[in-house]
């Protein structure tokens, strides 16, 4: 029964997965970026630790663990609209969306996650192996990603990676039908871009803003995207707070889909076609 | 007409496009502002946490971080043209129209659009640059707002420079290259901190082969008035910035290369 009910979801997910490991080139492209920005961020960070003054809620070798599990699953953030979908709504071909035998949100939903998790894994691969192991055999052990202290550990961040792709294809769905009022993806991308890379960790790693803002910047649902997959690789969070910070990613993903089905009901119901 | 004066027209059309749809104009403006923003906010909070960067204040590290983004900012403005030479205009053919007419086909380029929403890039620049000078009891001399204003034209040269380079690329590979993206938007992400901080290798990288030291940190040490930690002797502060004029020509002249070399794809 369940399968049944799944197997239009599935379908769509494979697809547009086997359709986003086309761009094997663009990735490659994507990879030369990261590790420049990557070892960008790593020599100002070291320079900053080496200053001396001041303490750190997370070691050097931490930080740049999180720089690098950062670069790597880049694409898994919902910095964007799913350009298809901006068009459709332009173009008013949304309304064959609707036509479709399946419920709109979740077909939304799974080519969200398709998208996201194809386009990251094309370029987390190649930039994990390097980092770990290339980095190690060059001699740049300061520089290389820190394989995970324990097992447990290892299969926590599993488990909170699998929460980040669904809450990043929810909140990634949020956007699309956020286009119907909007019309154009701009304006939206811009803003939610800059929420996204500071609010997440990616610009700095979220245990380095003020101890005062520790609190409120874990509790944000942008933190379930990077700070808490992370921090849980290196053991930062463990036991009961590991898994506390998975139930809070899941509660964020289970808010955003609450979210964009109810207002995904509001707006459909009294939604006008563009002609053309 | 002279070169500047077609120039100035083909701005002055680019702006009245842009002036269509101003809240959109408005909207995007304010976006590269905020997006752009966050970044020195993570410099801040580091800030915060270790005081300092080596023997680097924040102030003195805002001061490299809004000159290089200004420059970059008024470099990506007038660039549009060649930013999107390969997919507008080799691909579709429709640079054969621009060698057709009695003009530089760099000037045509140049001319393709004035990206406006770039001066949010430039008000968050502007804006990290008056904390700066703020913060910074500097004196600001004739020498210094000259060496000041050189950095800023220089660095405008040297990513123009960059963005040649990349569109020249496209006359053989005929799409755009994202692997250039490195080099300009990483050339910021790197020059916003002073280059001291890094290793050598990136260091010589960004002296000797994009000579971005000489457009961001070589000037701004001469600003501050201060030693240069790496030990550049003074006056070679105060003509850095023509590193990035060189720059530009070799990218120029390269272009012309490429220009010969350019097959139509007849479409």
């Amino acid at each position: 029964m369940f399968v049944t009910l799944m197997r239009p979801y599935l379908s769509i997910f494979t697809a547009r997965f086997l359709m986003m490991l086309q761009y094997r080139v663009a990735a490659l492209a994507g990879i030369a970026t990261q590790f420049w920005f990557g070892a960008i961020m790593i020599m100002a960070l070291s320079a900053f630790y080496a200053s001396g003054h001041g303490s750190a809620p997370i070691t050097l070798a931490e930080a740049i663990t999180y720089i690098w599990l950062g670069q790597a699953f880049l694409g898994l953030l919902p910095w964007n609209v799913d350009p298809e979908i901006a068009l459709m709504m332009r173009t008013g071909n949304v309304a064959y969306e609707r036509l479709r035998p399946v419920d709109t949100y979740c077909y939304w939903l799974a080519r969200a996650m398709a998208w996201r998790s194809a386009a990251t894994l094309l370029r987390a691969i190649p930039l994990l192996f390097v980092t770990t192991v290339l980095f190690e055999f060059f001699g740049l052990e300061a520089w290389s990603l820190r394989p995970p202290p324990s097992f447990a550990a290892l299969s926590l961040f599993v488990l909170s990676m699998v929460a980040v792709v669904f809450l990043s294809s929810a909140i990634t769905t949020l956007l699309n039908i956020s286009v119907v009022w909007t019309v154009s993806s701009q304006g939206i991308n811009v803003v939610t871009n800059s929420l996204v890379l500071i609010l997440s960790g990616m610009v700095i790693p979220l245990p380095l803003f003020p101890d005062w803002t520790r609190l409120l910047l874990l509790l944000q649902p942008l933190a379930g995207l990077v700070d808490i997959p992370y921090r849980i690789y290196f053991a930062h969070l463990s036991g009961g707070d590991a898994i506390a910070g998975i139930a809070l990613q899941i509660s964020w993903t289970i808010f955003f889909i609450t979210l964009g089905r109810l207002l995904m009901t509001h707006t459909m119901r009294r939604f006008q076609i563009q002609g053309g | 007409m002279g070169a500047l004066g077609l120039y100035a027209r083909y701005a002055a059309a680019s702006i009245k496009g842009q002036m269509q749809y101003p809240a959109s104009f408005v909207m995007l403006t304010i976006g590269q502002f905020l997006s752009t923003i966050v970044e020195f906010i993570g410099i801040a909070a580091l800030f915060a946490r270790f005081q300092n960067l080596g023997n680097w204040t924040l102030a003195q590290v805002a001061l490299f971080y809004g000159t290089v983004n200004i420059s970059f900012a008024l470099a990506d403005m007038i660039s549009r043209g060649f930013d999107v030479f390969g997919p507008l205009f080799v691909k579709t053919g429709e640079f054969d129209r621009l060698l057709l007419r009695p003009r530089a086909t760099a000037l045509q380029l140049l001319g393709h659009e004035l990206r406006l929403t770039r001066l949010g890039r430039f008000l968050q620049g502007g804006l990290v640059l008056a904390i700066a000078v703020g913060l910074l009891d500097l004196s600001w001399g004739l020498p210094q707002l000259t060496l000041w204003l050189g950095a800023i034209a220089g660095g405008v040269a040297l990513f123009l420079g960059l963005v040649v380079l990349q569109a020249t690329l496209a006359f053989w590979t005929i799409e755009s290259l994202e692997v250039a993206n490195t080099l300009t938007y990483g050339g910021v992400a790197a020059a916003q901190y002073p280059i001291e901080i890094y290793s050598r290798w990136l260091r010589e990288f960004f002296t000797f082969v994009v000579p971005l030291s000489c457009i961001a940190y070589f000037p701004i040490v001469g600003v501050l008035g201060i030693n240069d930690p790496l030990g550049a002797p003074r006056w070679f502060l105060y003509v850095s910035p023509l590193f990035g004029f060189a720059f530009l020509s070799i990218a120029l002249l390269i272009w012309h290369l490429g220009e010969r070399h350019y097959t139509s794809t007849g479409s």
